[in-house]
């Protein structure tokens, strides 16, 4: 088998190839701040899980790796997001293109009001794709292991799907625009055990040819899925109103759950967790 | 605790076993309380009636007050155009005609304008503070009075628009729907207060539409990479399309039934013009102005002319409701 | 086909990759730039008409404004001066009587379909007749009222009557008044009223007690925008309540009323007359744009 691009440099990638990089990121909702002072470099070609009790701002964090953020009123990032050698929250940054290159699958499945085929097919076409459809959209469908279910009915609402297969349309719409990274936020919250092992499954699938980035709540999925592991903590700020997400710790999956560096995430790992 | 659950008036509670129970004097339900009960519940279902009733009536009494015109002049009612009182001939096309014409081509200039507005203030293209006084300001359009905007139509509207419509003459005057000089009302003003009228409630149930739109769509949309009016066309206004097609039926029917601007400004004309820049009518100016000083077959002609009217409106209406219940299953 | 193996192709040559700078002169953000523009020119123009007969109103209506105006009866045809007294006294009094109708009825019909109706068949009827009763025109409510008061002159021999015009201005208010008490009660959580049976309410203390008093709110705001927009209607008036240069003379006898005072007096070539009518526009768009802000000013009270 040949592998692509991005395989081949994650087979033997080290700490050095970063691909995001982010440099005291703090991001505020209005005069609140989320979370405060995010140093780490994200490496390419891997899966980095991030973890944490509620509140720690690690959704945020991840919301703010695409520009999403920007679409909340009043959200505002400082720092530097650097991706491709380019500070992402640059004014002259457009982030349309940085979402094209950074997907997204979201908490909640949310198939366009389309046909399955043109829920894949909407964003190729939009990233300004030139090659055959049909091909794409098997290709997608395929990679998120979620062909057999949809090949019969790909002119049907993407509502037919039940919600596990909804959610693999919404990965396989993410990478059928082939972005370098996938955020995933909490995928797997909304469904059941099965389809979350499925869509586990996919993702060591997808790894050979992306960098992807999850939040996730579950400990055994991070141990599961991710190469590193982030664990963000919150901590209730003098006169603030509410509590500050930091990022505590981040390392290789196994070190933060066997030899955490810290007390806290010792105890969050190991469920003595307030 | 079990045996304290005796239901209300099996029997008297035994003293010895509850001796708090002697504190209350109503521990069984008194018949007058029952009574009052039935008596409420009897009372809302009868005032609940009226609507029933009301509607019923509505229909009864238009169609009773019909019934001569329609066996005098049938159908051709609908398609012949004299209004002749002395002769008592009578046929309500031109009004009919003026009704469709003046309502959807309102409609046609108002989904626009109502829709572009509604995106215009849900989808954060400028602060919200400015969103909600262009909302506010919309509302309070819907609630100035018809025959206020028709004594506007006619002292300020129409004057003003006179040159815009004389040069709309001179370069289209070669069509029949622009053959006559423009001369103070006519269908044309009628039509852009019209257009006045509709727009908050095309604004106002578009908005409502978008604002249901859930945000993880918007968001699936930006997570692919598009661009906000790509958004915007492909993925949050199919998601509205079929609210937003209520609320323009409802805009349809209240464009139909419409009266006192339209009455005021649209010309009541008894000749038939196809031009919209010549004088025409509608069946509600219609009735505004004869009802009055009818009588005779004339009132039934009216009636008829009524009953045409509700029928419209109605048929418009049951769409609306149905399209806006479609939707609401859908999310 | 059958092969799952893995992913070995690498598409991102068949997609266009752009710096992440912005470009403006991108294809997709000129057109980005030029829907906003269009919508922003389309909020524009539906801002316009209000602004403008605001505008208009306050400046042809309210320089008329004087004490006389209140006092005084309208002038005869050709005359100067005179007042609209009549007409608003004529427009509080008729929409008075359609409020002592509608807001009972309404609020009990609403009661019936939220509290008791178990949305029935009889339910579901009722609550599609109202919907179908919001959409009639509201010139055919004055035919109806015309053919049941007016041509049988039930009440006492009259025909055109403040009675007749207040029943025609009921049959509007009634549809928004049972909407919004059906929507204000559905809004009361259920908890509210199992805690009122749990301590062994009826179902009528239930109801007039502790449901009705928590929608209180919206009912009164859909009330309020109801009454406000019954005062302003014509066209069930202009054959039912008439009209009459005179003061009002009882409810059986025809009334004057702004609406149709300004309806009236627009279309006369006198200038008095059309004076007035701006006068008469300036007070009833007075009137009910403070019915609008009392509305949203009871609603917001509510949320505080």
């Amino acid at each position: 088998m040949t592998s692509s691009l991005y395989s081949s440099q994650s087979a033997d990638s080290t700490k050095g190839d970063a691909c995001m990089s982010l440099q005291n990121v703090t991001i505020s909702y209005g005069k609140f701040e989320a979370v405060k002072n995010v140093f780490m470099d994200i490496p390419r070609g891997r899966v980095t899980a991030f973890i944490g009790p509620s509140g720690c701002g690690k959704s945020t964090v991840l919301r703010g790796l695409n520009r999403m953020n920007d679409l909340i009123p009043g959200c505002k990032l400082k720092g530097r997001v650097v991706f491709d050698g380019h500070d992402l929250y640059d004014p002259k940054v457009d982030p349309v293109e940085v979402r094209r290159r950074i997907g997204m699958v979201f908490q909640k499945p949310n198939p366009f009001p389309k046909t399955i085929y043109e829920n894949i097919a909407f964003g190729a076409r939009i990233n300004g794709f030139k090659g055959d459809m049909d091909e794409l959209v098997e290709r997608s469908l395929r990679k998120a292991a979620v062909w057999d279910e949809c090949k019969d009915k790909l002119r049907e609402s993407g509502f037919a799907l039940s919600g596990g297969q909804q959610q693999r349309l919404c990965i396989a719409r993410a990478i059928a625009t082939e972005p370098e990274v996938i955020l995933m936020d909490e995928p797997c919250s909304a469904l059941d055990p099965i389809s979350t092992l499925k869509i586990e499954e996919t993702m060591h699938e997808l790894k050979r040819s992306y960098t992807i980035i999850i939040v996730t709540h579950n400990m055994q999925q991070a141990v599961r899925v991710a190469d590193q592991t982030a664990f963000f903590n919150a901590e209730a700020v003098e006169g603030g109103t509410g509590k500050v997400g930091y990022l505590v710790e981040f390392n290789d999956t196994e070190r933060i759950f066997n030899a955490p560096g810290q007390q806290a995430t010792q105890d969050y790992v190991s469920g003595r967790f307030g | 605790m079990l045996t304290d659950s005796s239901p209300a008036g099996s029997g008297p509670v035994n003293p010895n076993r509850n001796l708090a129970a002697d504190a209350f004097t109503l521990r069984r339900r008194p018949p007058s309380e029952k009574l009052i009960d039935l008596g409420f519940r009897q009372l809302t279902l009868v005032l609940a009636s009226f609507v029933a009733i009301v509607l019923l009536g509505i229909f009864l009494t238009v169609f009773q007050g019909a019934r001569e015109a329609i066996s005098s002049f049938g159908l051709s009612f609908l398609t012949t155009s004299s209004w002749d009182p002395v002769n008592e001939e009578y046929g309500a096309f031109i009004a009919i005609y003026g009704t469709l014409v003046t309502s959807i081509l309102s409609l046609a200039i108002a989904i626009p304008l109502g829709v572009g507005t509604a995106i215009f203030i849900t989808e954060d293209l400028i602060p919200s503070s400015l969103r909600e006084a262009i909302g506010l300001m919309v509302e309070l359009l819907a609630a100035i009075p018809s025959v206020v905007l028709g004594l506007w139509a006619i002292f300020v509207m129409e004057p003003a628009i006179r040159p815009a419509l004389n040069l709309l003459h001179s370069l289209l005057g070669w069509t029949p729907f622009f053959n006559t000089v423009p001369q103070g009302p006519g269908m044309a003003p009628a039509i852009l207060i019209l257009v006045v009228m509709v727009l908050p409630i095309i604004t106002a149930i578009s908005r409502d539409a978008l604002n249901q739109v859930p945000i993880e769509l918007r968001q699936g949309a930006y997570g692919v990479g598009t661009t906000r009016w790509g958004a915007i066309f492909s993925v949050i206004l199919p998601a509205a399309v079929s609210a937003i097609t209520g609320g323009v039926m409802l805009a349809l029917g209240r464009a139909m039934g419409e009266t006192m601007a339209v009455t005021m400004i649209v010309g009541n004309a008894l000749n038939f013009d196809l031009s919209l820049l010549a004088p025409g009518n509608t069946i509600a100016a219609m009735l505004a102005n004869q009802f009055g000083e009818a009588d005779g077959i004339q009132v039934s002609a009216l009636m008829y002319a009524a009953l045409i009217l509700m029928l419209l409106t109605f048929a418009v209406n049951v769409v609306a409701q149905w399209l806006v219940r479609r939707l609401s299953l859908r999310y | 086909m059958a092969n799952p193996s893995p992913i070995t192709y690498d598409n991102t040559a068949l997609f266009d990759r752009r710096p992440l700078h912005f470009d403006p002169g991108l294809r997709r953000n000129r057109l980005n730039l030029l829907f906003t523009s269009i919508a922003g020119i389309f909020a524009a123009i539906a801002v316009l008409p209000l602004v403008l007969v605001l505008f208009h109103v306050l400046m042809q209506g309210g320089r008329l404004i004087s004490a006389s105006l209140f006092t005084q009866l309208p002038p005869p045809p050709g005359l100067e001066g005179g007042g609209i007294g009549n007409a608003i006294l004529g427009t509080v009094l008729v929409t008075l009587i359609a409020s002592l109708i509608a807001i009972p009825v309404g609020v009990g019909g609403g009661i019936y379909l939220s509290e008791y109706s178990s949305r029935g068949w009889f339910a579901q009827f009722v609550s599609f007749g109202n919907d179908v009763l919001a959409g009639v025109p509201s010139i055919i409510s004055g035919v109806f009222v015309y053919g049941i008061v007016v041509a049988t002159r039930i009440f006492f021999d009259q025909s055109y009557s403040a009675m007749a015009g207040g029943i025609a201005l009921s049959v509007l208010m009634l549809p928004t008044v049972i909407k919004t008490t059906d929507e204000g009660l559905k809004l009361v959580p259920q908890e509210l009223r199992w805690g009122a049976y749990g301590v062994g309410a009826s179902k009528f203390v239930t109801v007039t007690r502790i449901t009705l008093p928590s929608a209180f709110t919206p009912i009164a705001t859909g009330i309020v925008l109801s009454i406000a927009r019954a005062a302003g209607e014509t066209a069930p008036l202009i054959f039912t309540a008439l009209f009459s240069p005179f003061w009002p003379e009882g409810v059986f006898n025809p009334i004057a009323t702004m609406s149709v005072l300004i309806f009236n007096f627009a279309i006369m070539p006198y200038e008095a007359q059309n004076e007035l009518a701006w006068a008469a526009s300036f007070v009833l768009v007075m009137m009910i744009l403070a019915a609008n802000l009392l509305a949203r000013w009871i609603s917001r009270m509510a949320k505080v």
